[in-house]
């Protein structure tokens, strides 16, 4: 027996038609910053390349803001009772850019070789994978070793695109001169890239979705200084502000201009989460009392407005309120100063000074740190904040050299995805900023989250990760922040801005500007 | 002394130099006393302009710290890294100009290619290198501020030892068996003070510019409440909190033209023969 769970095209037709009102043409000025290297996501997926390379390359699945897969190159998918196989149907009459049609042939290339080669990411996704098929042209199988839930939302655009066999094949997937000059199946074509000034898009008329995109071109504006980014923005230059582009001091001025709209939607996939490593090897923060003092000492409402323009949301745990599992559960860590002073009280804090490290990204995060500098302090614990590069952050946090620091980390769609990471034990290894940094390690923890990871169906997961939710914020192995807010600012004439989870990059081809 | 002080009187700039930077010097002394909190305590809602609450008569910063209190604070750090790195640049400068100008020869020529190649890189330039090189902290600043800037000093020390040099009364010295040493530091040294003490104010103000600049470009000690640290905090508000820079930039201002004052005012002092000329 299978079970069909996705709507239809046909289905999918009627739901845009929804927005009948949407008018075809116009042009749309994006800014991205900073320019990224390259935009063929194969082998580029930093933000920028990314921003770009989504209108150009599409995957099987995409995704909408409860992280709910919906059709991209697939029309439909099942998957078997338990948990195995996953089954798509590709979309008809889908065209690479070059004219060629898309099959299944190429989602295999992508998957069992290019990608393979190319990206840890999905290297990693491939181990619960036992084989990728394709019994037709239109056809698509994955078979997994164990059900892994997860893998459904590990198909995005930037995790697994579709990309053209029959230009990549056989060739050094690195220096292919394709790279400059990418073919995909997406709603806009690649036209012309002058460095340093703008790269233009321009609609794709073949696309298979009819009527879309609405769109006729788009360009991606290259302007490497804030202010001036800033000014483009106020003098009409620019239509979108993609999240995370201005600085955050810039944002209230900008949002308060005439005919300016905001939205925070289109990070539900990535999920970005502040946190605070706390050394768990050294003295004090080995004790479980001072983290759960730290937790209270910090004011983190106070960022959230102040720092961040009100923009997020204060962290209740390791997941983010966005990503699937997460549950509001006990204890949580109000700013409360008494009962910080209690704690260190209890387990006799000698008032040793600890050393603080800002993330290197600007003035914000430099506010930040003296914020918490001064929570720190008003509780009892003296603090010094270090000076380091990008760098130098990389370096002392992967080694192990700090005592509290600041990062920031995505979620990316799924809790075995993007957070056991930074909690198991076997994910404690120097040399990478983003494991287990803190060195927090609990054999009960390790095997719910193991658990977890594979089992089956999803309501299953749910109870094991409510588990390790609750563990965890007893634990406190780090000092969670925020969930961090980066609105896109948009003149408002331009609607349906953001459609799916991983916003502005995929949502072009529904975009289409009021007259 | 009541010579001095006449004629560092009629120079009625150098007299308003003196007040302006005794304010400073008191300010920074009570400014523990007065504002007994961190001035890092964020102590009221963020973006309060000035001369609205009596409380916070200077308004608060992005953050909601009590300005005033950070430009109190702020006095002290900036008065102790001119002064401090004043003091060790001119450690550094003296024996090397000294020795330079006493022996001459190849010594002199080793010592001053060595001080030329200091002043032939942009002072402000090598500080930035090294407080990057260091890490950003108060000694490493006040280190690399000396490092810049003991080039003149040497340079000038020089000079007024060799001229000092071959005067009658140091041959005497040498004559009657002092030692090199002996005749540098009882001879020597002593007059030439007042040309030094003339450039030490100016260095002084020199040092607070440096030190200001190096916080307002994010290289200052995180930890430590200045002026600089302040502007460069504020210039990314200047637009919706202008006094959050102005204050703190009024403050440098002051402190550094009072400082070129009282320079000019101990210059005609000290040297009334030189100042009369200029006249």
């Amino acid at each position: 027996m299978r079970r069909l769970i996705s709507a239809s095209l046909a289905l999918f037709m009627t739901t845009t038609a929804a927005f009948a009102q949407a008018v075809p043409g116009g042009k749309l000025n994006l800014i991205v910053q900073p320019e990224p290297p390259s935009i063929m996501i194969g082998t580029t997926t930093n933000g920028p390349a990314l921003l770009v390379g989504g209108n150009i390359y599409e995957s099987l699945l995409r995704y909408d803001e409860n992280l709910k897969p919906e059709p991209s190159l697939a029309k439909s998918w099942t998957v078997s009772d338990d948990g195995l196989t996953y089954t798509f149907a590709l979309q008809d009459g889908v065209k690479w850019h070059d004219g060629k049609p898309m099959t299944s042939a190429d989602v295999l290339f992508s998957a069992n070789d290019y990608l393979m080669k190319m990206q840890p990411r999905h290297r990693n996704l491939m181990t619960h994978v036992e084989s990728v098929t394709a019994p037709d042209d239109k056809t698509v199988v994955f078979k997994l070793k164990e059900p892994f839930e997860a893998f459904i939302r590990g198909l995005a655009f930037y995790t697994m695109p579709v990309l053209p066999k029959h230009i990549y094949e056989g060739t050094d997937y690195a220096t292919n001169p394709a790279n400059d000059k990418p073919i995909g199946t997406g709603p806009f074509k690649f036209d012309e890239w002058k460095r340093g000034s703008y790269i233009h898009l321009v609609k794709n008329p073949d696309y298979y979705v009819k009527g879309k995109p609405y769109l006729d071109e788009l360009y991606y504006q290259v302007i490497p200084d804030g202010a001036s980014r800033s000014v483009a923005f106020e003098t009409g230059n620019i239509d979108v502000v993609p999240g995370g582009s201005v600085e955050n001091f810039d944002i209230p001025r900008l949002k308060d201009l005439p005919n300016t709209c905001t939205t925070e939607k289109g990070w539900e996939y990535f999920a970005p989460l502040s946190w605070l490593w706390l050394n768990n090897r050294k003295p004090p923060m080995d004790n479980v009392k001072f983290r759960q003092a730290v937790m209270y000492a910090l004011d983190r409402e106070f960022a959230k407005d102040v720092l961040w323009n009100g923009y997020g949301k204060v962290a209740t745990g390791p997941l983010s309120s966005k990503l699937p599992f997460y549950k509001d559960v006990e204890p949580q860590y109000p700013h409360d100063v008494d009962k910080a002073k209690g704690l260190l009280k209890e387990i006799g804090y000698d008032g040793k000074p600890l050393k603080l490290l800002p993330l290197p990204y600007g003035e914000t995060w430099q506010r930040w740190a003296e914020a918490v500098k001064q929570n720190l302090e008003e509780v009892g614990i003296p603090i010094e904040i270090e000076a380091a590069d990008v760098a130098g952050w990389n370096q002392r946090t992967s080694n192990w050299e700090y005592d509290i620091a600041f990062t920031y980390l995505y979620q990316n769609g799924d809790p075995a995805i993007g957070v056991d990471r930074n909690y198991k034990t076997s994910q404690i290894a120097k040399g990478n900023p983003f494991n287990n940094v803190e060195g927090y390690s609990n054999p009960e923890l390790d095997k719910l989250f193991d658990e977890a990871a594979v089992a089956y169906p999803a309501s299953k997961r749910q109870e094991l990760y409510d588990q390790a939710q609750k563990k965890l914020q007893e634990d406190v192995p780090v000092a969670w922040l925020l969930e961090l807010g980066f609105p896109t600012i948009y003149n408002c004439k331009v609607q349906d801005i953001v459609t799916t989870a991983s916003g502005l990059p995929e949502s072009m081809r529904d975009a289409w500007i009021k007259k | 002394m009541k010579d001095f002080w006449k004629r560092f009187s009629q120079n009625r700039g150098a007299v308003v130099g003196l007040v302006i930077l005794l304010l400073v010097v008191v300010l920074s002394i009570v400014a523990p006393f007065i504002y007994t909190k961190s001035p890092w305590a964020m102590v009221q809602r963020p973006f309060i302009p000035p001369f609205t609450m009596d409380a916070f008569v200077l308004g608060t910063d992005p953050m909601g710290r009590d300005l005033a209190a950070g430009l109190a604070h702020g006095a002290r750090v900036s008065l102790l890294v001119g002064l401090v790195s004043t003091v060790v640049s001119l450690l550094i400068g003296i024996p090397i100009g000294a020795i330079a100008g006493y022996f001459g020869g190849w010594v002199d020529d080793l010592l001053m290619r060595f001080t030329e190649f200091f002043q032939s890189v942009p002072s402000f330039a090598l500080a930035v290198v090294l407080v990057a090189i260091f890490q950003p902290s108060i000694y490493s600043i006040v280190i690399s501020i000396a490092v810049v800037s003991w080039p003149p000093v040497a340079r000038l020390l020089r000079g007024e030892v060799m001229s000092l040099r071959s005067r009658e009364f140091v041959e005497a010295a040498v004559l009657s068996g002092q030692t090199h040493s002996t005749i540098i530091w009882r001879q020597i040294l002593p007059n030439t003070l007042s040309p030094i003490i003339v450039l030490a104010s100016m260095m002084v103000a020199a040092a607070i510019l440096i030190e200001s600049s190096l916080s307002f470009l994010g290289l200052g000690d995180r930890n430590i409440m200045s002026w600089g640290y302040i502007i460069g905090a504020g210039r990314t508000v200047i637009r919706q909190a202008w006094w959050v820079s102005f204050f703190p930039g009024l403050a440098i201002l002051l402190t550094v033209l009072a400082l070129n004052l009282v320079g000019e005012g101990l210059n005609d002092a000290l040297n009334p023969r030189l100042a009369r000329k200029g006249r």
